[in-house]
């Protein structure tokens, strides 16, 4: 048995499917509003595992919700938070949930600096906080380095700048590349691994983080918080040179020593050899000095027991004397024509102790018979018949000539 | 990755040469111990000064290879 029912309208035209309204609404409204900017406060931001970004915009009378997609988000430096004053560019639409919504294709803070002054100061109070930052922190630069990483792009002018300067400096060295992208999607990954990889070089002294002129938005992966841990981390020290001398960066902050340019951080990398090789001569001139000063105390030690023990020595005192002549052709070589006055000051005293020996032997009655040119005539070969010949006594020398043998 | 053996450092070399000179410099030194220490001072001298004037750049880029392993290739 059927129950009557009371009879109902039924529509007089076909009905809207749901999705014909909700993408009517939306044409309507992408016409109505072509791509716009909006101000706001967000609020309610969450991301989602999709990397999806979801908020709404709101003022004192009305909220608008948004959607900012993985592709868009991931352009904006820093994640937004909740109270954050905004500009946001976007179109007007409707979701499949029939929601009006934003599709946010660009946002900025409205604070100066935008989103980038955000994240900085974000990224700079957590370092801040680890004391990364800290003065005191700093670690001194080797010395002398013989091996340093660099860790930079492949490409480009860095490296070429970083080996010429190096290798006109101070060639005693090992350079190694240890190539990164430094820039772009990804960097910041590229250059924590690489800054890993060079920890695990145990014999780098030195690692030197640089990158060329960009625009800010290209030095921007060296403000990444993970990537200036990553410099602080360092197993050894490190030199930053980010940009050009006006560009600062959080991994020039916390480096060890900040170089303005990728020239200048191997310039403060090694050492000039010019400088170097200055402060060898001291050391020569130094070492000649000193042990001139030596001789000279053993050449008074030498007389006295000369002085003493009379020709009983003689022997020792010549091998004496032949030693400090020695040592004082020795001291010439080593200290270079710097010490040229030094050098003829030890010849004296090594040919005055030479002199010693013989002096001594004279003054008992014996000569030294010796040619023109000093040379000392031992043998009847070395006089032949009417050369001319000094003969050296105690008191002076006598010139004297061979008579004809028969 | 074998670690190569060196000679003695720039640094070391220098620095021996700081304390050569300063024990010449010091009055209660025999004669004998005072020439030693002048020759190894002229040696590291020498030395010095010829890693001074012969040293080369060695360029070298790293590269991780498959198995985690550290290559340094000469560049």
């Amino acid at each position: 048995m059927t129950l009557p029912l009371p009879l109902e309208a039924e529509p007089r035209e076909r009905p809207a499917t749901v999705t014909e309204v909700v993408e009517g609404a939306r044409r309507t409204l992408q016409h109505a509003f072509p791509p716009l900017w909006v101000e706001g406060e967000i609020s309610n931001f969450k991301v989602w595992s999709s990397g999806h970004w979801y908020f709404s915009l709101k003022d004192p009378g009305s909220q608008l919700k948004c959607v900012m997609f993985r592709s868009d988000a991931r352009r904006v430096p820093a994640l937004p938070q909740d109270g954050l004053k905004v500009y946001a560019r976007g179109e007007l639409s409707v979701s499949k949930r029939g929601d009006l919504e934003l599709i946010v294709r660009q946002l900025l803070a409205t604070t100066e600096g935008g989103f980038y002054a955000v994240a900085l100061e974000r990224a700079r109070a957590a370092l801040e906080k680890d004391g990364l930052l800290a003065p005191e922190r700093k670690r001194p630069l080797p010395t002398f380095p013989r091996a340093i990483g660099v860790v930079t792009s492949p490409e480009g002018a860095v490296w070429h700048d970083i080996v010429a300067v190096a290798g006109r400096r101070w060639p005693d060295l090992e350079l190694v590349l240890i190539g990164t992208r430094v820039q772009g999607e990804g960097a910041a990954t590229d250059l924590m691994r690489a800054l890993a990889l060079a920890d695990r070089l145990p014999h780098l002294d030195l690692v030197i983080v640089a990158r060329g002129g960009g625009s800010k938005e290209d030095l921007w992966v060296f403000n990444d918080e993970r990537v200036a841990r990553a410099v602080a981390a360092s197993r050894v020290p490190t030199i930053a040179a980010v940009g050009h001398e006006t560009d600062v960066t959080l991994t020039d902050l916390v480096a060890d020593v900040r170089a303005p340019t990728p020239s200048a951080a191997a310039e403060k990398a090694v050492p000039d050899r010019a400088d170097v090789a200055r402060r060898l001569d001291a050391l020569g001139a130094g070492l000649g000095a000193a042990v001139a000063r030596r001789l000279e105390i053993a050449d008074e030690r030498v007389r006295h027991a000369s002085t003493r023990l009379g020709g009983a020595v003689d022997r020792r005192l010549a091998a004496t004397g032949e030693r400090l002549r020695r040592q004082a052709a020795r001291i010439a070589a080593a200290c270079g024509v710097r010490l040229a006055s030094r050098h003829a000051e030890l010849s004296r005293l090594g040919a005055s102790l030479d002199a010693l020996s013989p002096l001594k032997v004279l003054e008992r009655g014996y000569a030294v018979a010796r040619d023109a040119g000093g040379r000392v005539l031992r043998r009847l070969a070395d006089f032949p018949p009417g050369g001319a010949f000094r003969l050296r006594v105690t008191d002076g020398e006598v010139p004297a000539r061979a008579e004809p043998r028969p | 990755m074998s670690a190569e053996r060196r000679p003695p450092s720039l640094e070391e070399d220098l620095g021996r040469l700081d304390a050569i000179v300063r024990s010449l410099e010091a009055e209660d030194l025999d004669l004998d111990r005072a020439l030693a220490l002048f020759e190894e001072g002229v040696e590291r001298l020498r030395a010095a000064r010829e890693r001074l004037g012969e040293a080369e750049l060695r360029l070298k880029a790293l590269r991780e290879a498959a198995g985690g392993e550290l290559k340094l290739d000469a560049i």
